[in-house]
C-alpha cells in the first residue's frame, strides 16, 4: 500500500512536468525580453510603425510584424477553413468506409510533412509561378505564405472537425431524415449546427498553429517589415523575425532583447487562442441530444 | 335519408367531375413536389461534389509536393551523396552528417520525452480523478502543444543554451525538441492506455494485484505496441523541425561528424534552409536541395507510414 501512494505521487509530479515546462518558458521569455521596455514604452513597441532594430537609432515597433502575421493568419484560414471542413464532412458523413481509410492517412502525412519543405516547395514552386501568374515583383509574398500556411492547418482543421461531426449523436440524423428532410439539409441544418463547437475549436487551433509557423513564412513571405496593402505585399511576420534576426542580434544588446519581446507576443496570441479553444470545448461538450 | 342523397349526388354525376379535380390537383402537387425534389437533389449532388472535391484537393496537395521533390531529387541521391561530407564550401559533396545530425537529435529527443510522457499519460489516464487539478494539467498539455516551434527555439536558447550552460550544443538541441514532442508522446500513450479494455485491470486487481503491480504488469505491457507507435511519430515530428534547432544545436558546417553531447551538430532541415536561402550560390545548390529534402520526407513520411500502418493494425485487432 506504501510502495502505491508513493508510485501515485511519483507519477502526479512527472504529469506536472508539462506545466512546469509551460511556466518555464513564459518565465525565460519574460527574463529575456521585459529588458527592451527599458528603451522603448510598450506602447511605442506594440504600435511602432517601424522595425529598424540595426540602423542607429535603432527604431522597435513591431506593428508590420503584428500585422503581418494577423493579415497571413487570416488569409490561410480563408483558404484552410472552407478546405479542411468540407473534407471533414466528406471523411464522415459521405466517404465510403474504404475511401475514408485511404484519405485519412494522407490527410496525416499532410500534417506530418516538415515546415521547412513546404516552405522549399513555396519558394521554387510556387512564387516563380505567382510571379508569372499575376506579374507581380516577387512571387514570395503574403498570398504565398498564406497558400503554405494552409497547407499545414488544413489537418489540424480536418481532423478535429471530424471528431466533432462523428460524435453528433445518429438519433438527431435520423430524426432529422425521418422527418423527410435530405441528406445535405440534414448536413446543414441538424448536423453542423450540432458540432459546431468542435469545428470552431478545430478551426481556432488550425489558426493557432497558421500563427505560430515558423519556416514557412521565414521562406516564402518576403521579409518587408511594412504594413501589407495588398495580398502580393513581401511582409515579415512575427516568427520570421525572430527565426531571421536571432543570429545576427548581439547577445543580450537591444536588439536581442526586442525579439525575444516579439516572442512573448507571439507566445500569448496562441496562449489566447489555445484558451479560447479549450473554453469552447468544454461549455459546449457535447454530451447527448440533451445538451443541444 | 343522408344516404339517398349521396346517392342522388352520384347520379347527378358531381362525383366524376370532382374526382377529375382533385387527381389535377394532386398532378400538380405531384410535379411541383418531383420540382422541388429534383432541386434538392441537385444542390445535394453539387454541394458533394465539392466536398468530394476539397479532399481530392488536401490529396493532391500531398502528392504534388512529393512527387514535385522526389522528381527534382532522385538524381541527386546517390550512395555517395548519403555516405560523403559536404566539400566545396557546400557546393558539392553528400549530406552525411546532417542525417547523422537529425538521427542523433529526433532519437536524443524521445529518449527524453518517452519516460516523461509515459508518465503522464499513465497519471492522467490511470490515476486522475476528473476534477480541477486534472483540467489544470489538460490544459497545460493543450497549451504546450500549442506553443510556436520558434518559440522553443527561443527558450532553449535562453534556458538550456545560456542559464545551464551548454553552449549551442546537441544536447540543449535534444531537451529542447524533447520538450516539444512531449505534448505527442502524451497525446498517443494516452490513446494507447485508453485501448487497453478495463477487463484487463479488473482481472487483476481481483487476483489480488496492487496497482502499480496492475498497471506495471497489465497495462503497459498491453499497450506497448500503441505507445511505441506514438514513439515513432514524436521521433518524426522532432527530426522534421528547423526552428527549435536553430538557435539550439544546429550550425551552417562542422567538418566532423559529432564527437560529445556538446558538439554542434549539421541537421537535414537546418541544411535545407540553409542552402535554399542564404548559399553561395542558391542556384548551383538546386539538386543538393532537392536531394536533402527527398531524404528528408523519405525518412519522415515513412516512420509516419510505419506508425500509421501499425496503429491502424491495432485498433483493429483490438476490435
Amino acid at each position: 500500500m506504501k510502495t502505491d501512494i508513493s508510485v501515485r505521487i511519483v507519477f502526479f509530479t512527472v504529469a506536472l512536468a508539462s506545466i512546469a515546462i509551460l511556466f518555464m518558458i513564459m518565465v525565460f521569455l519574460f527574463m529575456e525580453g521585459l529588458p527592451i521596455f527599458k528603451r522603448v514604452t510598450l506602447f511605442e513597441f506594440m504600435f511602432g510603425k517601424y522595425w529598424y532594430p540595426t540602423s542607429s537609432p535603432p527604431d522597435f515597433g513591431i506593428f508590420p510584424l503584428i500585422l503581418a502575421s494577423i493579415a497571413v493568419t487570416l488569409v490561410s484560414a480563408m483558404i484552410s477553413v472552407p478546405l479542411g471542413v468540407m473534407t471533414a464532412i466528406y471523411l464522415a458523413e459521405l466517404a465510403h468506409k474504404r475511401v475514408a481509410e485511404i484519405i485519412k492517412p494522407i490527410v496525416e502525412l499532410l500534417a506530418a510533412l516538415p515546415s521547412v519543405v513546404i516552405g522549399f516547395f513555396g519558394m521554387v514552386v510556387v512564387a516563380p509561378f505567382l510571379q508569372n501568374a499575376f506579374g507581380v515583383s516577387t512571387g514570395l509574398n503574403l498570398f504565398n505564405a498564406a497558400l503554405m500556411l494552409s497547407f499545414m492547418s488544413v489537418p489540424t482543421i480536418c481532423s478535429l472537425s471530424e471528431d466533432a461531426i462523428y460524435s453528433v449523436p445518429t438519433a438527431l440524423k435520423e430524426g432529422s431524415l425521418a422527418l423527410g428532410a435530405t441528406h445535405w439539409e440534414t448536413l446543414l441544418r441538424v448536423i453542423l449546427p450540432a458540432s459546431i463547437s468542435g469545428i470552431s475549436m478545430a478551426i481556432i487551433l488550425g489558426m493557432s498553429r497558421a500563427i505560430g509557423e515558423t519556416m514557412v513564412v521565414l521562406m516564402v513571405a518576403g521579409g518587408a517589415a511594412m504594413i501589407p496593402t495588398s495580398l502580393m505585399d513581401p511582409v515579415r511576420p512575427m516568427p520570421a523575425s525572430i527565426a531571421a534576426e536571432m543570429a545576427e542580434a548581439s547577445f543580450r544588446g537591444d536588439h536581442y532583447h526586442a525579439l525575444f519581446a516579439t516572442g512573448i507576443v507571439l507566445f500569448l496570441f496562441t496562449l489566447m487562442f489555445n484558451i479560447v479553444a479549450d473554453q469552447i470545448a468544454h461549455k459546449y461538450r457535447q454530451t447527448g441530444e440533451a445538451s443541444l | 335519408m343522408a344516404e339517398t342523397h349521396i346517392l342522388t349526388n352520384n347520379q347527378s354525376g358531381m362525383q366524376p367531375v370532382q374526382i377529375h379535380a382533385s387527381e389535377k390537383k394532386i398532378n400538380t402537387l405531384e410535379s411541383s413536389f418531383n420540382r422541388v425534389h429534383g432541386r434538392r437533389k441537385r444542390i445535394q449532388q453539387v454541394l458533394f461534389m465539392l466536398f468530394r472535391t476539397a479532399a481530392i484537393i488536401n490529396g493532391m496537395g500531398l502528392f504534388m509536393v512529393v512527387f514535385f521533390i522526389a522528381w527534382n531529387g532522385w538524381e541527386a541521391v546517390t550512395w555517395e551523396f548519403l555516405t560523403q561530407a559536404p566539400t566545396d564550401s557546400m557546393t558539392k559533396g553528400g549530406i552525411l552528417p546532417c542525417i547523422v545530425g537529425t538521427l542523433c537529435l529526433g532519437i536524443g529527443a524521445i529518449f527524453v520525452a518517452l519516460p516523461i510522457g509515459i508518465a503522464s499519460a499513465v497519471y492522467l489516464n490511470e490515476y486522475a480523478r476528473p476534477g480541477k487539478v486534472l483540467r489544470v494539467i489538460r490544459l497545460g498539455i493543450n497549451n504546450l502543444a500549442g506553443v510556436p516551434s520558434v518559440v522553443f527555439g527561443l527558450f532553449g536558447l535562453a534556458f538550456f543554451v545560456t542559464w545551464m550552460g551548454m553552449g549551442e550544443s546537441i544536447l540543449a538541441g535534444v531537451l529542447t525538441l524533447g520538450a516539444l514532442t512531449l505534448p505527442v508522446i502524451i497525446g498517443s500513450t494516452e490513446e494507447a492506455l485508453k485501448a487497453v479494455p478495463n477487463t484487463y485491470r479488473e482481472a487483476s486487481l481481483a487476483l489480488g494485484a496492487t496497482k502499480w503491480q496492475t498497471i506495471h504488469q497489465v497495462v503497459l505491457p498491453a499497450a506497448l505496441p500503441g505507445i511505441l507507435t506514438g514513439a515513432i511519430l514524436g521521433l518524426s515530428r522532432a527530426a522534421g523541425e528547423t526552428a527549435p534547432i536553430m538557435f539550439t544545436a544546429a550550425v551552417f558546417f562542422t567538418p566532423t561528424l559529432p564527437t560529445s553531447p556538446f558538439s554542434k551538430i549539421m541537421a537535414l532541415p537546418y541544411h535545407i534552409y540553409v542552402l535554399a536561402t542564404a548559399g553561395t550560390n542558391i542556384e548551383a545548390t538546386r539538386p543538393l536541395q532537392y536531394g536533402t529534402s527527398l531524404v528528408l520526407i523519405a525518412l519522415v513520411l515513412g516512420m509516419n507510414l510505419v506508425a500509421i500502418v501499425w496503429r491502424a493494425r491495432l485498433r483493429k485487432k483490438i476490435k
